[in-house]
């Protein structure tokens, strides 16, 4: 129990005395014209497991190589540990990176290939020995020692990459979609060994995913970029529950945006709500928020297909209820998702969970149902 | 296989016609017993022997030995790092000067090529000897190693490197682990291609040689001024046995090495 005491408080981006052990201070970087990352301040603490996602072409694989040390910022400084890593070579960078493309070297064996790095160190035999032993025991490759990249799988290429990235236990790992080729189960077993590995070594990893899922599962804090920019940094529950643009809100995930114009007419004395017009017809929604909205803001409410109940009869422990009927309905085993055609037009995602066998299932297509939701089960975001 | 239409059997026949049949007439004509050149007096293989007792032809023909292993390994090392310099220099200085002139001599006349090396030897007081057309043969031969290795490193994923680069290694230990064993087949052609350029120059090693140090290319055009003998068939035909059996299969299995590496770095990645 102390232990997951400990976890909780493991937040050393809200503690001010911490020190950050990544710093980008205002980095761009262009390519001629083209801005790859633009105006870019970001801390990362020591131990964190911090996941970059966003869109392919964002400049996720830039940050990895400027802290790497293969891209230079145009302008800007990116401090390691306090000090501008900008004259440091790639080599001598206490930096180990997993590429993308894996780049495993052809010509030498996977043993070979995992024991590059550490006789680079000029570490005795033994000890080489005895660290890519525990390496192919690792990523469970031990068959494959002797066999060359060409003649192994692409996952598990990926796994030597992974490997021999692991070997040296720098003191910072970059991984660049490290697991996209491994298979469901695979990935699952190395997401836990990974951060199996960071408990106990301590290392500071930053990874690149497609994969939100998998970002959500290791991360202490997920990164989403859009065009070279940080849209927002938070825990992962966080930016699951509280997403500061639609853009986040989209990109983790299945959401419902309700377009509208807020208003406080009838609010009275209370600030900590606000009604949302949505549509002719219907009585506006019900939304908890903080935000100073002026009467007619256009705003968007993101809702979880999740946090939506959806019912027969109409709720009357909810303000929010709005009726609609069964357009579609995907069944994904363990849940239901329903989309329901609002009046508008609108279709509206609710997901259940399947406790019943599928063929006592309440609702089914073009049935009358009534979608309902609290006042804190959404976000209301403005663009 | 498919069968050839009566065209391009005929073609290939007067092709390979015209290109063999005067060096197979070299090679009948060497084991002639007789002293005339175009008369046959039955088989013989004398002129061989005549030959191991000539001198002056073995010292040109070791003097040619030395100057083509000296010269394409030479001519290897420095074309390597040109062409590396070229490829991955990103953009220094003069680059595109640079990767321009270092081909120039591929087109250039080699007459004025040895020309001008002569004038440069005289100007600077190098007495011409085996080194000058050491000197001289690196200079043209570099470039032919240089296209040869760039167009090999064009190919070559700049990620292995960086891999390298990130593991630890000096960009010299990168290359030296990483790129070369991996562009290995390439550098090797390279040098063979260097190595038979020099055996058979003729031109600019007539510029360049000293009295004391005649190449075979320079001995044979000099001798069959004065008349074609049997000797110099003999001689053809163990240069030739030597260019054919030796040169071109190492070539051919340089190529297929190359092949297979290229082959082996695309399915690792
Ligand atoms: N060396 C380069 N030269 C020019 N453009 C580049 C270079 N490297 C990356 N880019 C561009 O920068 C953008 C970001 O790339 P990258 O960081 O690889 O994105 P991703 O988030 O998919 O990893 C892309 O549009 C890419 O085309
Ligand atoms: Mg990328």
């Amino acid at each position: 129990m102390a232990d997951a005491a400990a976890q909780q408080v493991f937040a050393p981006w809200n503690a001010p005395e911490a020190k950050p052990i990544i710093q980008f201070r205002n980095v761009t970087k262009r390519f001629g014209d083209f801005t790859a990352i633009d105006d870019l301040t970001l801390d990362i603490h020591e131990k964190e497991f911090f996941s970059l996602l966003g869109p392919s072409g964002c400049g996720k694989t830039t940050m990895m190589r400027m802290l790497a040390g293969f891209e230079t910022p145009t302008e800007g400084t990116i401090l390691l540990d306090g000090q501008d890593i900008a004259p440091v070579p790639p080599n001598k960078r206490a930096v180990n990176m997993m590429f993308q493309s894996y780049a495993l070297f052809p010509h030498l064996s996977v043993w070979d290939n995992i024991a590059f790095g550490l006789r680079r160190e000029g570490l005795d035999k033994d000890r080489i020995g005895n660290r890519v032993e525990e390496m192919l025991r690792l990523v469970q490759l031990g068959k494959f020692a002797q066999r060359k990249p060409h003649q192994i799988s692409g996952g598990q290429r990926q796994r030597v990459a992974l490997a021999r990235s692991l070997a040296k236990a720098p003191k910072l790992l970059l991984l660049d979609e490290p697991l996209g080729a491994l298979d469901k189960k695979l990935r699952q077993e190395t997401q836990f060994e990974l951060m199996d590995i960071q408990e106990t070594t301590g290392t500071t990893f930053v990874i690149v995913t497609h994969d939100q899922e998998e970002a959500m599962t290791v991360s202490s804090r997920v990164a989403v970029m859009d065009h070279g920019k940080i849209v927002q940094v938070d825990t992962p529950d966080r930016i699951y529950e509280e997403p500061n643009s639609v853009y986040v809100a989209d990109f983790l995930g299945d959401v419902n945006i309700i377009r509208g114009k807020a208003s406080r007419k009838d609010m009275g004395a209370d600030t900590d709500h606000v009604h949302i017009h949505f549509a002719e017809g219907q009585s506006p929604l019900w939304a908890a928020t903080k935000r100073d909205l002026a009467e007619g803001t256009e705003v968007a409410l993101a809702i979880r297909p999740e946090k939506v109940t959806i019912t027969r009869d109409r709720p009357t422990d909810r303000n929010n209820a709005i009726r609609g009927k069964v357009h579609d309905i995907a069944y994904l085993g363990n849940i239901s998702t329903y989309h329901v055609e609002l009046p508008g037009g609108q279709i509206i995602k609710a997901q259940t969970a399947n406790t019943r066998r599928v063929a006592r299932r309440s609702f089914t297509w073009e049935d009358e149902v009534w979608l309902s939701f609290t006042d804190t089960a959404g976000a209301v975001l403005v663009d | 296989m498919r069968r050839l239409s009566w065209f391009n059997a005929v073609s290939l026949t007067l092709g390979f016609a015209f290109l063999y049949i005067p060096m197979l007439i070299l090679i009948v004509y060497s084991f002639n017993g007789g002293k005339l050149v175009t008369v046959w007096a039955g088989f013989s293989t004398k002129w061989y022997g005549e030959l191991f007792r000539n001198e002056a032809f073995l010292d040109a023909a070791l003097n040619t030995l030395k100057v083509a292993l000296l010269s394409s390994t030479f001519a290897t090392v420095l074309g390597t790092m040109a062409a590396y310099t070229i490829v991955r220099g990103g953009r220094f200085f003069g680059r595109t000067l640079f990767s321009g002139m270092i081909y120039a001599p591929l087109v250039m006349p080699e007459v004025i090529t040895g020309l001008s090396l002569l004038l440069l030897f005289i100007a600077i007081g190098l007495d011409r000897s085996i080194i000058t057309i050491v000197l001289a043969h690196t200079t043209f031969s570099m470039c032919y190693v240089s296209v040869v290795v760039s167009s090999r490193l064009v190919t070559f994923d700049r990620s292995l490197e960086e891999a390298a680069l990130d593991l630890g290694s000096t960009p010299f230990e990168a290359f030296r682990l990483v790129t070369l064993p991996i562009i290995a087949p390439a550098v090797i052609s390279g040098w063979l291609l260097a190595f038979t350029l020099s055996l058979d120059d003729l031109v600019i090693a007539s510029f360049t040689a000293g009295p004391s140090s005649t190449t075979l290319p320079i001995k044979i055009f000099s001798a069959v001024r004065l008349g074609v003998s049997p000797e110099i068939n003999a001689l053809s035909t163990i240069l030739i046995s030597i260019v054919a059996v030796g040169v071109i299969t190492t070539s051919l299995m340089s190529k297929r090495a190359i092949m297979r590496r290229q082959k082996e770095e695309q399915e690792a990645i």
